[in-house]
């Protein structure tokens, strides 16, 4: 097993990746560190530059198939997580896959399995509370959200929230990694892309009153005997906050002002 | 009077409802329509108290007819009264829908000149919703006892979950408490929504598209410590309730104290009985998904819960013959029945252990927390090293872990100067 070890360079996507992945398989070389053409500190390894090449990484893809539904999860969600170096834990778990087949979806004690099952859970998780704890603003007809994870949550807010609205204009912006989910009634109507400088219009009356509204019954519904901020703290941090009409207080600006977060991956 | 006035009056009379989940039922949305389901619910936000927001839950109207001597709405309190129009309650579900601040739609009332009349008004807000706005969002609707059972049928086409609170655990209790409402007023219903429920399955079985009644089934709610039942007769009321009715929940509400009658405990410096209701809960839990039967967590000796320790070590300490469960060999029931193993722990230790031999340095992997779990296992034979306790040890070591989250607040200072009462 001792395939030369390089360090690899591709475009940072995730069909940059998987042709890294079919490139190293076909080149028996193991990726110690993995680059985008942005990492500006050099490298003691050789430096491998791999080309996105469409076809291999529909191949390298469809291989996910051999490794039972759980394990094609992971590999297939690991790269939209924060993990730091996703790349080479992602690389390890395949070679793991495809050494174990279906197997590698039971091998919870494996440290490299359980290191990406982790950050899936995380990856998941965070879009179950965005499912909840995102809102939109109507302005001129068109719903806009906006939301600040700390992993790509929106190809898995996609299929949930276009299905929820499948007659609404929405928009929903990712603060983080500057993405945007644009969605228009029809099919093929909905679609992820990179945006820059996202800035929304003003609120109109009726969105307004219906922020007061619901600013209204969210401080009616506590019932003041029972007053438990540590458990609003667990189930809801403090990180999700800022984006919620709940807890904001101006009423005139079009996305109400967000304190900026600590950017980046934890 | 206005909306926001309306919305604050009626949010406010119907916080006291415990139920807010939007769990138990999966339908996509639909081209044409708005709305969707998801078969684990989904929490929109936590209010103050730390209680899912999930459905806007609100009264249809606080105008009551009845006189129940524990609640907030009955006709002698002087509260002010508003009812919300069919309409605007629609207006103002999709209103927060579009926007996401909500699951649905939770609709109860108070009685409104009779309970047929107060269904009707629910039926034809449920109605708007579903068929004018085409609404595929989750619909929690309160049945009024007494009502027609054709129309409570109605509202159980319209609705995903029904639910009608059982309000007291005892007929003395409610003879007491709700002289307007009899223990068979409340149960008729509770019967024909389970039956109407199973029925529509048979039907759905047959006929794809047959009309669905209450796909997302039943639920019901009490109130703890306005009483004096035991937790025991809690339980095993639960335990009837569910083997009999199939509720998907039972809800527990302490009593929080919003009456001066003579018949209540008193009002000041009464304090809710919130661990008693937590303690409930986990004993519920382990009725719901442990197989747990209610006559096991408590017997006639022993009527109520132990603040101190959770319901399922309390069962541990008391059948330690019992233990330790090999990790690697002891079935689904048994690993559910370790302090500190859960559903997921359990399942995650099945799957686990067909790649390899499980030890204590996997479970911690897993997810396992051993805080508890330690003292009642063995990995290959082994217990865990360096872990040396003796039985009555035992008790102090579990009693001692759940302490800090008990802890009662700050304890005051004496002061000279407080005459003593």
């Amino acid at each position: 097993m001792s395939w030369t070890q390089i360090s690899c360079q591709y475009d940072g996507t995730y069909p940059g990746f998987l042709s890294c992945v079919f490139d190293c398989y076909v080149n028996r070389e193991e990726p110690v560190e993995f680059r985008t053409p942005e990492d500006m500190c050099c490298s003691l390894y050789p430096l491998r530059m791999v080309a996105t090449d469409q076809a291999h990484a529909t191949r390298v893809f469809r291989s996910f198939g051999k490794f039972g539904a759980e394990g094609q999860r992971l590999a297939v969600r690991t790269f939209l997580t924060c993990l730091p170096d996703k790349e080479l834990w992602l690389w390890r778990f395949l070679r793991l896959a495809y050494e174990q087949g279906p197997k590698i979806g039971r091998n919870l004690t494996d440290p490299t399995v359980d290191k990406v099952r982790k950050a899936v859970w995380h990856l998941e998780h965070e879009a179950h509370m965005y499912k909840g704890f995102t809102r939109f603003s109507e302005l001129e007809g068109t719903l806009v959200g906006e939301i600040e994870p700390k992993n790509r949550v929106l190809p898995l807010l996609r299929a949930h929230f276009s299905g929820r609205y499948p007659q609404e204009n929405f928009i929903l912006h990712d603060r983080t990694h500057s993405e945007v989910l644009f969605h228009q009634p029809g099919p093929r109507g909905c679609a992820i892309l990179p945006v820059e400088n996202f800035q929304a219009g003003p609120a109109g009356t009726e969105e307004l009153q219906y922020r007061k509204l619901w600013r209204a019954f969210y401080d009616t519904i506590a019932i003041e005997g029972r007053y438990n901020p540590k458990c609003r703290m667990t189930n809801m941090p403090k990180r999700y906050w800022a984006m919620m009409t709940e807890f904001q207080e101006d009423y005139d600006t079009a996305l109400p002002e967000i304190h900026t977060l600590p950017s980046g991956p934890k | 009077m206005e909306l926001l006035d309306k919305l604050n009056i009626l949010a406010d009379a119907a916080k006291y409802d415990a139920a807010c989940t939007s769990s138990g039922l999966y339908r996509a949305g639909r081209q044409g329509a708005i709305g969707s389901t998801m078969m684990a619910g989904c929490c929109h936000s936590f209010s103050a108290d730390g209680r899912c927001v999930t459905l806007l839950k609100v009264l249809q109207t606080n105008f009551c007819v009845y006189d129940c001597q524990y609640c907030v709405n009955r006709r002698s309190n002087d509260v002010p009264r508003a009812a919300f129009t069919p309409e605007e309650l629609c207006e103002l579900t999709i209103g927060f829908y579009r926007r996401n601040y909500i699951e649905g739609l939770f609709l109860s009332s108070a009685v409104i000149q009779s309970p047929d009349y107060t269904t009707e008004l629910m039926i034809r807000t449920l109605g708007i919703l579903r068929e004018k706005y085409r609404f595929g969002g989750y619909i929690h609707a309160k049945a009024i006892p007494g009502a027609d059972p054709l129309l409570t049928h109605r509202l159980g086409l319209l609705a995903d979950r029904m639910s009608v609170n059982i309000e007291l655990p005892s007929s003395p209790s409610l003879a007491l408490l709700a002289p307007d409402k009899k223990k068979e007023a409340i149960l008729t219903p509770m019967r024909q929504i389970s039956e109407g429920i199973t029925a529509s399955k048979q039907e759905l079985a047959v006929y794809r598209h047959a009309p669905r009644f209450a796909p997302a089934g039943q639920s019901t709610q009490m109130i703890v410590g306005a009483t004096p039942e035991s937790d025991r007769h809690i339980l095993t009321l639960t335990q009837a309730l569910y083997d009999r009715y199939q509720l998907k929940r039972v809800f527990y509400s302490a009593y929080m104290p919003v009456s001066s009658s003579p018949l209540l405990p008193v009002a000041e410096g009464f304090k809710p009985p919130l661990l008693r209701e937590h303690r409930l809960y986990q004993a519920d839990w382990l009725l719901r998904y442990y197989h747990f039967r209610a006559e096991e967590i408590l017997d006639e000796s022993q009527p109520d819960l132990d603040p101190r320790m959770d319901p399922k070590c309390c069962w541990a300490l008391r059948h330690l013959e019992f233990f330790p469960v090999e990790v690697n060999r002891a079935d689904y029931e048994a690993l559910l029945r370790v302090p500190g193993l859960g559903v997921r722990s359990a399942r995650r230790i099945l799957r686990a252990r067909r790649v390899g031999p499980l030890n204590f340095e996997g479970l911690k992997r897993l997810g396992v927390v051993l805080k508890r779990a330690q003292y009642f296992l063995t990995c290959s034979g082994r217990m865990m090293e360096g872990l040396h306790v003796s039985e009555d040890g035992l008790l102090r070591h579990l009693v001692s872990l759940e302490a800090p989250a008990l802890a009662e607040p700050a304890p005051e200072q004496l002061s000279l100067f407080d005459s003593a009462v």
